[in-house]
């Protein structure tokens, strides 16, 4: 059996120079080469393992044959984003992990061949969708990330008329503030936006639910609504000099270099504290992306700081492998207690505990516990906290009976519907912060019951 | 979605004020609350108290004082231009009810934001006294609206240009030292006001209010830029503000974080500035 395709990458010295695109994607050679790799399993694991059950057999084989208008038209019928899922995609615990071909650790490279048919298809133009027959239905989608655009373009589809809200100035929510250009090129996010804005889903901008109108006001004016407004707020660690000059959330460090591209000062006028040496504190993709970035920004070191050990770090493998490449330093089994004061109220170093790893806690990975005495001091001006996220409470002023836990987030039901009766939601602001992929399923499922909601 | 500036004048040397249409925005403020404008691709998002809003008329007045780039050029706009991005209401409203006897602050363009509280206290039943001042008389914004929204008016000038000779803060001392039964104070203006006003008012046990304007990004409380020291305890002053118990509030950490991007703010404006003079020699 032919080898999985390496995928084609900036070399390591270049790409921390520059906030261009790391992969490079397939060629039509390596694509066409992969995808003869399939064996075509009578009963396909992946499909399962893909939050959208993208058709994926399917679209492979016609990758085979060569037809690639045919392989990106089976894509889109469940996947309305597929140039960013098949980069941002976790497929390695999705649909690759079922892939008969992962017992020998050479799973068909799925999401490099769902991005090579979607950059095919950029390449040469996207055919306008045909708009459908209008229901007359109406439907607000709050948040214009990954759980809006995937809810209102499946609603679109549908024959509603879908208005979207989004508090910031531009779309895509955490694929435009936090997921850095290197990774997700934003021309990409504006394509996939606009290809949904071609259904006939009206964008509005600037606009934030909650201040300008009240959920209970959206309910008497739509049909129904869909909550999509993620998990926006940052958490802090809670420890001193928190509050100092360079101590960023990752949302902020991330948001200002490529919501407001902050790397392109002074051609744009948003700064960011580029910093000599950066601590980045998480071991997720955000922090991933927070300290990739800072290196591109021109620091000497970055370093992540993360409680547990390698395997228990959360960030896809692949990204911790492009992080290594690039240089980033990890500190793991490590803690921050202070952050240490220098002149003027700014950074100067992190103290921290090495951590060893207990019992397995109630998520299952062992947990750290500190080790007495170990407290040592790490030279930093930059500190970014990635330590998670919490929904945005802000929609919740003037949403009367709408129930959430005590973490803040919106308790749904199988389908997506919240306590109210119009009103679904899905994503991070049901359930914390996790994926762009299974914020766009739990989108999908509740954009069909917002769909037969309309049509009872 | 632009929005269109539908009026501007210059309130002082220096200080402008401009009206932009923006209705939605404009049905939903309150005083207290704030913008944050945007006025193209390049430039950056900048929170500004609003100043006064007309739900009917559909428009929201800011007023401003030319600092760094964005309010120099914000500064050079005129009628008819537009803005690329302007988003609000943003922040809690104040916490406007009837107490009695309220004493409104403001200093230099800190007057601006003042003035719909003046109003709002007022209809809300209370006696609404009103200390402005400025460096000098001529930098004294809004005098006649604020005489006419008050019960009433001192003022204040550095140069003793205008009234009192001194700081705002020696009237309002004035006042509480009278005998004068005040339920409230709230001060608006620079950091460095607020500060020495809470200070000044903390032995009279009298319950001050001050608006803050730290460096923010988003305004919805996604970037905890903004977080700020209150009572020992970290608040988002997007969210959770912008008004705050003067007397908890950590001003010095405050002043710090305001002056974080110094450096980069001067290079922006000195780039402004050479672009701008460049192309008057062309």
């Amino acid at each position: 059996m032919a080898e999985r395709q390496a995928m084609p990458l900036q070399n390591p010295e270049e790409r921390t120079q520059n906030f261009n695109e790391v992969a490079l994607g397939y060629t039509e050679e390596q694509a066409r080469a992969e995808a003869s790799r399939c064996i075509e399993c009578k009963v396909p694991g992946c499909v399962e393992g893909c939050p959208v059950n993208i058709d994926i057999p399917g679209f492979i084989a016609q990758i085979k044959e060569g037809d690639f208008d045919k392989a990106i038209d089976t894509i889109k019928l469940t996947n309305s984003l597929p140039a960013i899922c098949g980069r941002v995609c976790p497929q390695e615990v999705q649909c690759e992990q079922y892939c008969v071909l992962a017992k020998k650790k050479q799973p068909i490279a799925i999401g490099r061949l769902e991005r090579y048919c979607a950059d095919y298809e950029m390449g040469k133009g996207v055919n306008a969708p045909v708009k459908p027959d209008s229901t007359g239905r109406t439907v607000a989608v709050i948040g214009a990330g990954p759980a809006g655009l995937t809810a209102a373009a499946d609603l679109a589809k549908a024959g509603h008329s879908v208005t979207i809200f989004e508090s910031l100035h531009d779309t895509g929510g955490v694929l435009t503030y936090g997921i850095p250009e290197f990774r997700l090129p934003k021309a990409i996010v504006r394509a996939e936006v606009d290809y949904i804005k071609q259904l006939g889903v009206d964008v509005k901008v600037d606009y934030v639910i909650g201040k300008i109108k009240t959920l209970d006001e959206l309910r008497e004016e739509f049909d129904a609504v869909f909550l999509g407004t993620g998990a926006g707020l940052p958490k802090f660690m809670g420890i001193e000099g928190e509050n100092l000059n360079g101590v960023y959330s990752a949302n902020e460090f991330l948001t200002r270099v490529n919501l407001m591209k902050a790397y392109q000062f002074p051609d744009y006028d948003t700064p960011v504290k580029r910093g000599r040496k950066v601590i980045v504190v998480g071991g997720g993709n955000v922090a991933m992306d927070a300290a990739r970035s800072a290196l591109r920004l021109g620091a000497d070191e970055v370093s992540i700081v993360y409680r547990r050990g390698e395997e228990e770090l959360p960030a896809r493998k692949e990204e911790v492998g492009n992080a290594k490449e690039e240089g980033i330093v990890f500190s793991l089994l490590a803690n921050p207690v202070r952050i240490l004061e220098g002149e003027n109220m700014t950074v100067n170093g992190v103290e921290c505990i090495k951590m060893e790893l207990g019992e397995p806690d109630g998520s299952g990975r062992r947990s750290p516990i500190p080790v007495e005495g170990s407290e040592h001091v790490l030279d930093a001006d930059v500190v970014i906290i990635a330590i998670g996220t919490s929904p945005n409470p802000m929609i919740f002023s003037g949403s009367s009976g709408l129930e959430t836990n005590s973490r803040g987030t919106i308790i749904v039901d199988e389908n997506g519907k919240t306590s109210l009766d119009n009103v679904y939601a899905g994503g991070d602001a049901v359930t914390g912060a996790a994926t762009v992929i299974s914020a766009m399923g739990a989108a999908k499922i509740a954009a069909k019951a917002i769909d037969e909601y309309l049509k009872a | 979605m632009p929005y269109k500036i539908i009026e501007k004048t210059e309130l002082a040397p220096s200080v402008h004020l401009i009206k932009v249409k923006a209705p939605d925005v404009a049905k939903a403020a309150k005083a207290g609350q704030f913008i944050i404008l945007r006025i193209d691709e390049t430039s950056e998002r900048v929170p500004l108290t609003i100043a006064d809003f007309d739900a009917t008329e559909g428009y929201v007045t800011i007023i401003f004082q030319e600092m760094g780039k964005t309010t120099k050029q914000l500064a050079r706009m005129s009628f008819s231009d537009e803005l690329q991005d302007f988003v609000g209401p943003l922040g809690t409203p104040a916490d406007v009810r009837e107490l009695g006897t309220v004493i409104l602050v403001g200093g230099g363009v800190g007057i601006a934001p003042v003035y719909p509280q003046v109003k709002a206290y007022r209809e809300a039943g209370n006696r609404v006294i009103s200390v402005i001042g400025a460096r000098n008389e001529s930098l004294l914004i809004l005098e006649d609206e604020m005489r006419e929204a008050s019960d009433e008016l001192h003022v204040a000038t550095d140069d003793g240009s205008k009234g009192h000779h001194g700081f705002v803060t020696d009237v309002v001392k004035e006042i509480l030292d009278s005998g004068e039964d005040v339920a409230r104070i709230v001060v608006i203006g620079p950091p460095i006001l607020m500060k020495v006003a809470a200070g000044m008012t903390e032995p009279y046990g009298v319950e001050t209010i001050v608006s803050l304007n730290p460096i923010m990004i988003d305004g919805t409380g996604m970037c905890g830029g903004c977080r700020v020291s209150v009572g020992g305890e970290t608040k988002f002053a997007c969210v959770d503000g912008p008004e705050f118990d003067a007397h908890k509030v950590d001003f010095n950490l405050l002043m710090s974080r305001l002056a974080l991007y110094r450096d980069e703010e001067s290079k922006c404006l000195e780039d402004h500035d050479h672009k701008c003079t460049c192309r008057g020699e062309n």
